[in-house]
């Protein structure tokens, strides 16, 4: 589960599952509130789908840390071990 | 004030269609809308009613992946409506001032699938896994919430909530901010989607549903002497009203006039309709009072008429008291023998009949009125849609709830 390039793709998925965005717009340089427009609701939406897809816990006090999608691929690859 | 108020815009969800020219098409028609449930959980659950009438139209086909993810499907089918409503009213791509634009939306039960999906989540797999969407999506104000958005409405998003007469009073409510100033344009509706094995068990238990599992299309029967229960419906219906000189001001296309409306409580039991109609009568007047109408007036009501034993004939009496002799002049259409019951949305689908109804000078049908009831004496739109005359028509919407909540709506013809 430490391929980030799938971890990418799974993140891709749920972000546009939640935003409609199309999943090639969701790259690791993006930044989750300036870029993809992304409110504090369905960040944690993101967030609690994500813990349940890799088996991995985000603690709440992260998410501010998780600016952008390469730092929630990042997070989600260390988390998963 | 004086300000007569308009119906500018139709929209609607149904059992019928997805939409007001197919919905209203299938009511002139005589269209059953009930079917054979065909989720499993009604085979899981050993559900004592196997149907009901499900939306024509799945939400999903028409919103978009994130609007079905965030919005209860009760939020999807109002929205549906209300887009479609104010598009209808042209208003799509014209710059209103949002302050002087409300919202009056009804629900009967609110986000009831959102609600419950939920608790499964949370007792299979924890607290942490319950989305942060869930209390909006839950909640009963959800959709008018979604809709003051969707149109920037600034003048009040109110709900209202008096089970399945919420749809009628949301509309009593939009011409309460109209006629008191505070808006020029108000969306009103109802919407409801509690077609869940939960309520459908409730309902079930109370004696309220039809059990005529081999046979859904012939279940809705109001005034049939073998009328065993209404047929659970979901649905949304919407208007858009206008005072009349907003509407004249932009070349607006008027259906009807609202002419008036009127709540009452009965304080008489929390879920029994008062055997006498009083109530139900009271209401009927105070509708006309303030229509400036009388019951010579009248031509034509939708009615209530939910197919259950016991609620047709009060509602009859009602009638009666309230038109007296002249109730022989009335023509009824009891479309709920068509959609099923609507709930909280009952009242707004059936407002956007009456309108039609008034609009088009044709009443729609009520199917399965094999033998009607000799208790219930009226004159019933069946068989084929019914002409009305080209001189003024007065149409009535009225909606009874649990919680003894009656309201009644007035429509003149333009």
């Amino acid at each position: 589960m430490a391929d980030k390039n799938a971890i990418l793709a799974g993140l891709a998925e749920i972000v546009e599952e939640e935003t409609g965005l199309e999943t090639e717009e969701i790259q690791l340089e993006k930044s989750f509130t300036e870029d993809l427009d992304i409110d504090s609701i369905s960040m944690m939406t993101i967030v609690v789908n994500a813990e349940e897809k890799f088996d991995v816990k985000i603690p709440d006090e992260e998410v501010k840390n998780l600016t952008t999608v390469g730092d929630a691929v990042d997070y989600i690859a260390n988390a998963a071990g | 004030m004086s300000q007569r108020l308009v119906i500018t815009g139709l929209g609607a969800t149904t059992p019928l269609g997805g939409t007001v020219p197919e919905t209203w098409d299938a009511a002139l028609a005589g269209t059953p809308g009930a079917k054979t449930l065909e989720h499993e959980w009604v085979a899981q659950y050993e559900l004592p009613v196997t149907f009901a009438a499900e939306v024509a139209v799945e939400p999903s086909e028409v919103l978009s992946r994130p609007e079905t993810k965030r919005m209860d499907r009760s939020t999807q089918l109002g929205m549906v409506a209300a887009r479609e409503a104010w598009a209808d009213a042209g208003l799509k791509d014209v710059e209103l001032d949002g302050e002087r634009v409300g919202v009056s939306f009804a629900t009967g039960i609110g986000g009831v699938w959102t609600l419950l999906n939920s608790w499964d989540t949370l007792r299979e797999k924890g607290p942490r896994r319950v989305l942060p969407m869930t209390v909006p999506m839950l909640m009963p104000n959800g959709a008018s919430g979604a809709i003051s958005l969707e149109f920037g409405a600034k003048a009040g998003a109110r709900t209202a909530v008096s089970a399945c007469a919420s749809g009628v009073e949301a509309l009593i409510m939009a011409q309460e901010l109209l006629e008191t100033g505070q808006a020029d344009v108000v969306l009103a509706g109802g919407t409801e989607a509690a077609v869940h094995p939960l309520p459908l068990a409730a309902f079930a238990n109370m004696q309220a549903l039809s059990r005529r599992n081999d046979d859904p299309a012939a279940a809705s029967r109001p005034y049939d002497v073998d009328r065993d229960g209404f047929v659970m419906g979901e649905g949304a219906g919407a208007l858009v009203i206008e005072t009349e000189e907003h509407a004249k001001a932009r070349g607006a296309t008027i259906y009807a006039e609202l002419a008036g409306g009127a709540v009452t409580s009965d304080a008489h039991h929390i879920t029994a309709p008062d055997p006498e109609g009083l109530g139900a009568t009271r209401a009927l007047r105070r509708a006309l009072e303030s229509a400036g109408a009388s019951a010579a007036d009248v031509s034509h009501v939708n009615a209530h008429a939910t197919s259950t034993p016991l609620g047709d004939v009060p509602e009859y009496i009602a009638m009666k008291a309230a038109f007296g002799d002249h109730l022989d002049n009335v023509c009824v259409s009891a479309t709920k023998s068509q959609t099923g019951h609507l709930l909280g949305a009952a009242g707004a689908v059936e407002s956007v009949l009456t309108v039609k109804t008034l609009a088009d000078r044709k009443a729609p049908v009520t199917i399965n009125l094999d033998n009607q009831d000799p208790e219930i004496p009226l004159d019933v739109v069946s068989g084929t849609a019914r002409e009305l005359g080209a001189e003024e028509q007065v149409g009535i919407c009225s909606s009874f709830g649990f919680g003894g909540h009656n309201a009644v709506v007035a429509f003149r013809t333009v």
